[in-house]
């Protein structure tokens, strides 16, 4: 039996700063999450500064207590991972800089994980890859097909060209009422309500992988002034539910197109919008239809929020494909997958 | 006593290792750069060429800000970071202090340390020379440096301004008075031997993780916020574990 492989993640992309012990990729001895959300609410969304700040006060605590709760000492470990991008450069900087200052007190490897390549990973905490491979990531920054033919090779077939997913959310809940992160709201509404606006479904026809939402944020919010101006009371969970249906919709359809363009096993749903209850089902129903020979491994919904357990989970491949870097890792806001995007 | 003093609060950056007072090595980088980028491996560098491994420091003195938000966030997740990780003694110091120990204890006049904080601001404060300590005497302060050289002006002491006086600064054109001299910028420049030599006599952090830079400034999202709402108060623990 071949040794364990024990690795200390820290994630601290957005508004959560996250660290955690996990074993062989798989096993979660520990994910401690100082979530930021509560003071966000307070602006409406997250403030990069405010987000800095808060993530320096958390950072140590999170650090000894993934330890603490994991029972694990730094003799132990086999390496210390890290998100270094995608995400905000002041948020990113203190999970950047706390990790490597571990790696360094400690002498211990430090491997350089990209956080969508996390998203992916969460998956793994329900069942044991196996490629090729699609997933679609949905979250708030970032909505993308990415297309694994082997273990740790990813490239970028589909992503959007404007808004992502899960920013589109939050942009229509604040027309609603809803505080971000308006996800969870909305789809709960949408369960209550049916497509009556029938909102555009952008590019769903076009013969590319891209996704575009900003027009649909559009025709959202005119619907609802328009109806404002009017003295009109519109139905929030009607309204809620053809904005969601037309997410739905375009996800599903170019998901789809992608697995018939590109032969996989498994199909990957991963990100913050993950969560969504609306897209979950249809995905799930679309599958069996369509593609009941692909597997489909759904991030469990705990760890479909940033948490510094996928990135552990990812670490160890990473880990495993001698992925390494120094003393002068730095964040990288704007940090891309490897990408041979096809034209 | 083994010390590690690091300080990334403006576009300097500079780490010494100091032992019993002794500066055994140090960098210092004046570049307008990624303070991310540089600090871990200048420190790796000044440890493996003074023969120290990690574990061997016995203290940590980090210049706590004010400055670059981001810039002095480095220093002290880096020197927080560290002293949890290793179990020693993490101790904070002004920013504004390092630069103000540039002069030497052989004046008792007032010494006005200040780095620019954009848009013709400072931050800056006032120290003075008593019983060979350095004393803090005006509190550290957000400041227009127009109206910082007014309130200095009023307390009709003679004193020096310690900093770099940068473009911004200068074209607010103001005059100093005679018993005011600015001095030569090769003081405006911290010295971590300084910091290191100001950290050994102070007491250490008692709790490391509430160890936080000292901003000087609210963020501009929580001034407009508690604004709104009267009466809250902006220290409230909004941030929870899950």
């Amino acid at each position: 039996m071949a040794k364990d492989t024990l690795i200390l993640a820290f994630e601290s992309s957005c508004d959560e700063t996250s660290v955690a012990v996990v074993k062989n990729g798989v096993e979660i001895l520990s994910n401690i999450v100082a979530t930021q959300i509560q003071s966000h609410q307070r602006f409406g969304g997250v403030v990069p500064e405010v987000a800095s700040r808060h993530h320096i006060e958390w950072i140590t605590r999170c650090i000894h207590q993934a330890l603490e709760t994991a029972q694990v000492d730094y003799q132990d470990l086999d390496a210390v991972a890290v998100t270094y991008g995608p995400g905000l450069v002041g948020s990113l900087l203190i999970g950047v800089t706390a990790a490597k200052t571990v790696a360094w007190a400690h002498q211990l490897p430090l491997v350089p994980i990209n956080h969508m390549e996390g998203h992916i990973y969460a998956a793994r905490f329900v069942g044991e890859f196996q490629f090729p491979q699609m997933a679609l990531l949905v979250s708030g920054g970032h909505t993308e097909l990415v297309y694994m033919p082997s273990e740790h090779e990813y490239e970028i077939i589909g992503e959007t060209r404007d808004d992502a997913a899960g920013e589109a959310y939050d942009k229509i809940g604040r027309v609603l009422g809803v505080n971000y992160p308006a996800g969870k709201t909305i789809d709960e509404w949408a369960h209550q309500g049916q497509d009556t606006f029938h909102f555009p479904r952008a590019m769903e026809k076009e013969a590319n992988l891209d996704f575009s939402f900003s027009g649909l944020k559009s025709a959202f919010i005119n619907t609802c002034h328009n109806a404002d101006q009017r003295g009109e009371q519109l139905n929030k969970y009607d309204l809620a539910a053809s904005f969601q249906q037309s997410v739905v919709d375009v996800l599903t359809e170019k998901t789809l197109r992608a697995l018939g363009e590109y032969p996989v096993k498994q199909l990957i749903l991963a990100g913050g919008v993950a969560a969504n209850q609306g897209l979950r089902e249809r995905l799930t129903n679309e599958m069996r239809k369509n593609f009941p020979d692909v597997t489909m491994l759904q991030a469990p919904l705990k760890y479909c929020g940033d948490n510094a357990a996928m990135i552990g989970a990812a670490a160890e491949v990473a880990y495993r494909h001698g992925d390494r870097a120094g003393n002068d890792l730095n964040a990288v806001p704007g940090l891309s997958f490897p990408v041979n995007k096809k034209e | 006593m083994k010390i590690l003093a690091l300080d990334t609060s403006n576009h300097p950056m500079s780490v010494a290792l100091v032992e019993d007072d002794q500066l055994k090595a140090t960098i210092t980088l004046n570049m307008v750069r990624n303070h991310s980028v540089y600090v871990l491996p200048a420190i790796n560098d000044l440890f493996t060429k003074v023969g120290w491994q990690p574990s061997d420091v016995d203290r940590i003195v980090v210049a706590k800000g004010p400055g670059s938000y981001t810039g002095v966030r480095i220093a002290v997740t880096t020197a927080k970071t560290l002293a949890m990780t290793l179990g020693k003694d993490l101790v904070g110091v002004s920013s504004l202090k390092v630069i103000a120990a540039n002069v030497p204890p052989i004046t008792n006049q007032l010494i006005i340390p200040f780095m620019d904080a954009r848009r013709g601001n400072v931050f800056a404060g006032g120290y003075q020379y008593q019983d060979g300590q350095l004393t803090n005497v005006i509190p550290e302060q957000h400041i227009g440096y127009r109206q910082l050289i007014e309130t200095v002006i009023k307390r009709g002491q003679s004193g020096y301004l310690v900093g770099e006086l940068t473009k911004k600064i200068s074209a607010e054109g103001v005059k100093l008075p005679d018993n005011i001299q600015l001095l030569p910028q090769t003081y405006a420049l911290p010295s971590t031997y300084q910091l290191a030599r100001l950290g050994e006599q102070a007491a250490a952090v008692g709790n490391i993780d509430d160890f936080v830079p000292n901003y000087l400034r609210m963020t501009e999202a929580e001034v407009n916020w508690l604004k709104q709402h009267p009466g809250k108060h902006s220290d409230a623990n909004y941030v929870q574990e899950v």
